[in-house]
């Protein structure tokens, strides 16, 4: 059996238009651009520091930035040129981080170190999977070595794939499950044999029934008794995705407070990072390109396009073509996105979807007072009180904030979304999150 | 492009609901139970709800502009509460004592205590409880229903709770009941009228069922218990209007599950107490009143545990 229908329960979640207007667009390659800029800020953990100077040729493939420290990730350049200086990019999330500018040659030179990687052992796989550059491409850009190698490694039981899709607008991994569903298995089997786990589970929201169609047919072909590989479909209700939720919905452990998915035996991977990392083990090209969904009411023509990391933002908007003048630019969906502040800024590994919107969908609606109606509190994932949390952040209470545990929460969205009084909660428990963190 | 980008918290999506939506499908609810008074009572019916509703929506208007705060006129939780109000008076009452009532509910209880959602008693029910001590004889003025028509005996008849409290239940036909005919207020006399708008907002998502199906369960099964005809209990006096509409007021009810079922179980409890054991024949506005009350000490202890919370303890 490759489907595997059995859903424990989760609560919560809400229903947002899924606007997946792009999930029949092909993955269109877009030109290699003439400047791409590298943030040396592209994962979770330690910046990385350049390996090249101003004035050095790179290749494609070629590592610009590394760093020693655990969690951390290189940086590969995605152009061969040449780097011609180094820049301050204030990110959006508001912290800054150095950048080195490179100019591409047009050339396109493959770096000699660009080969397949000679595997053996678990810890040959674990420093293959650093040297790729890999991080979580869902969007937290967890530094995939670090994520794959727990410190209770002989424990863990199962490995779930993510390919729920949750987020509005977004068909990056959609597609990914459309084009190269046998990268994602073959990667599959690649991380199981490696880790020694018995189970995967790639989870598909209901809404992506192709999806399911292809990864069940493949993955038909490939589970054995021993290596169980099943598609598991999910309804889709948002955050289906978001990794406590996804975890909970497939296996019904509850990861604890604080606490990662390896205490409950399992690791969680997006789909398109398994299937990055199946293509660099075969080519040995690290992650330097993304495939993004450009989309939105200001965007002329909405597809997904392939670009390298490190392109202006703006060459991808011209690129697409824009209709509408943009008022509001995000990186990532439109329930958990950042809203960017130029178009300056260059596409990052973690990156999945840019949307651009024109004026009509940038309203902001004045918040008007709590009617207690109880609806961010039943569509909270986490079993929080957004009421209570708002009341205790405008008292500065700060006991009552610890008590009410707003450090569970992962700022998924739903309680903003479904509240008629407009009320900006998730934007006070950002706030409420960091009086608890100053006090410490 | 920098400049003119708008920057803002995430999310940046929004269900598309707000809070006048939410209280005109309460009016929307209210529409068969007002269509069955004026059914039933006549035409005074209508003037004395056209009277409340005025009236609340004069006094909001009014007691924002006193404290200089933003109009709120627009979000019609004030034609709410004059509608509620209106629905639990008897159609005789005068409409000097209507229009007070309505007042009172809006500048007493709703206002002075910071406007919707910071009350923490139920605005309508403390008109009303207001105007019933207020005025006692008008207030217990209740006459025979569809009286209006010529057809029927206009007599001031009793209210079926009355009757009851008088060992008077055979007199008592419940299918009639479920129509609204017998005496009572405006609102609460038509249960299938209620139960209709109660479903619409159930399937609107704008209440939950735990608190009208528990509210109304507890008072059945205290009822059978006591040897008394729960039918006829469930039917008759505010229970419908208040297990409805009004003990589901958002900002008087607990928030979360089980602190609405503590709350319904309680609203039941009281209301079967005073019913059997109080001097007065009705307990639904006491009782409410009571529950709202406890209401914040309820969901205090009522708090749901957070995701990933419940395994920390068995862990450390």
């Amino acid at each position: 059996m490759s489907i595997s229908t059995f859903i424990h329960k989760t609560r919560g979640g809400v229903h947002p238009p899924h606007r997946k207007n792009t999930a029949e667009c092909e993955t269109v390659q877009m030109p290699v651009p003439n400047t791409i800029i590298i943030p040396m800020q592209q994962h979770l953990g330690a910046p990385c520091i350049p390996t090249v100077k101003v004035g050095d040729t790179v290749e494609v493939g070629q590592v610009v930035a590394d760093s020693e420290a655990a969690i951390s990730a290189p940086i590969h350049s995605g152009v061969s040129g040449k780097v011609v200086g180094t820049k301050e990019l204030l990110m959006p999330g508001g912290r800054t981080t150095m950048a080195l500018v490179i100019e591409s040659d047009g050339e396109g030179r493959i770096h000699e170190s660009v080969k397949p990687p000679v595997i053996q052992t678990f810890d040959d796989f674990i420093a293959a999977v650093r040297a790729c550059g890999l991080v979580g491409l869902g969007g937290a850009g967890f530094p995939m070595h670090v994520k794959l190698n727990p410190k209770n490694l002989e424990e863990i039981d199962t490995i779930i794939i993510n390919a729920a899709e949750c987020e509005p607008y977004i068909t990056t991994d959609y597609r990914e499950c459309m084009e190269n569903s046998w990268d994602i298995v073959s990667g599959v089997q690649t991380v199981m044999e490696f880790l020694g786990v018995k189970q995967v589970i790639i989870a598909v929201e209901r809404n992506k029934p192709a999806a399911i169609a292809e990864l069940s047919r493949i993955a038909a072909n490939v589970s054995t008794p021993a290596r169980r590989v099943v598609v598991k479909p999910l309804p889709a209700r948002y955050p289906q995705g978001a990794e406590k939720v996804l975890i909970a919905a497939c296996t019904g452990r509850r990861v604890p407070t604080g606490g990662l998915p390896a205490d409950v035996k399992c690791i969680v991977m997006n789909v398109t990072s398994v299937s990055v990392l199946s293509r660099y083990l075969k080519t040995g090209m690290p992650l330097v390109e993304k495939r993004l969904t450009v989309d939105g009411s200001a965007v002329e023509n909405p597809m997904n396009v392939r670009v390298v990391i490190g392109t202006p933002i703006r060459d991808v908007l011209n690129y697409v073509g824009l209709k509408k003048p943009v008022r509001k630019l995000l990186f990532g969906g439109p329930m958990m996105g950042l809203a960017l502040m130029d178009d300056e800024l260059p596409v990052l590994k973690q990156n999945n979807a840019l949307l651009a919107f024109a004026e009509e969908d940038a309203q902001d609606i004045p918040a008007t007072t709590c009617i207690r109606c109880g609806r961010c509190v039943d569509a909270c994932p986490m079993n929080l009180m957004p009421t209570a949390i708002t009341k205790a952040y405008a008292a500065g209470n700060t006991d009552e904030l610890k008590r009410l545990c707003i450090m569970t929460c992962m700022e998924c969205g739903s309680c903003s979304f479904s509240c008629p009084a407009h009320r900006p909660i998730v934007q006070t428990i950002r706030m409420a999150k960091d009086v608890l963190r100053s006090k410490k | 492009m920098q400049g003119t980008l708008m920057v803002s918290s995430s999310p940046h999506l929004h269900c598309g609901m707000n809070t006048r939506d939410i209280m005109r499908d309460v009016i929307i609810a209210l529409i068969p139970a007002l269509i069955a008074s004026v059914w039933l009572f006549g035409f005074r019916a209508l003037a004395v709800e056209v009277v409340c509703v005025a009236s609340a929506m004069a006094a909001e208007y009014l007691s924002r502009k006193v404290m200089k705060r933003p109009q709120t006129i627009n979000d019609l939780s004030c034609v709410v509460t004059g509608l509620l109000l209106a629905f639990n008076l008897p159609v005789t009452i005068p409409l000097w004592q209507a229009a007070f009532g309505s007042v009172v509910a809006i500048v007493v209880a709703k206002q002075m205590f910071g406007g919707l959602g910071q009350n923490f008693v139920n605005p309508a029910l403390v008109g009303r409880i207001v105007l019933m001590g207020s005025f006692p004889d008008t207030m217990n003025n209740w006459i025979n229903p569809l009286a209006w028509t010529g057809k029927v005996d206009a007599v001031t008849g009793a209210t079926p709770l009355a009757l009851l409290a008088e060992d008077a239940a055979a007199q008592i036909d419940p299918l009639s009941l479920l129509f609204g005919l017998r005496g009572g207020c405006l609102g609460e006399v038509c249960a299938i009228a209620l139960l209709i708008g109660g479903i619409y907002l159930v399937i609107r998502r704008v209440i939950s069922p735990l608190i009208p199906l528990i509210y109304i369960g507890t008072v059945f099964v205290l009822a059978f218990v006591c040897g008394e005809n729960p039918l006829i209990h469930i039917l008759s006096g505010g229970l419908m209007i208040g297990a409805i509409f009004m003990a589901t007021d958002y900002a008087t009810c607990p928030i979360n599950k089980w602190g609405k079922v503590v709350y319904a179980i309680g609203c039941g409890c009281i209301t079967v107490l005073i019913r059997l054991a109080g001097s007065l024949p009705e307990g639904v506005s006491f009782a409410i009143v009571i529950m709202n009350i406890l209401t914040p000490l309820i969901e205090r202890f009522t708090r749901p545990r957070p995701f990933g919370e419940e395994r920390k303890a068995v862990r450390s």
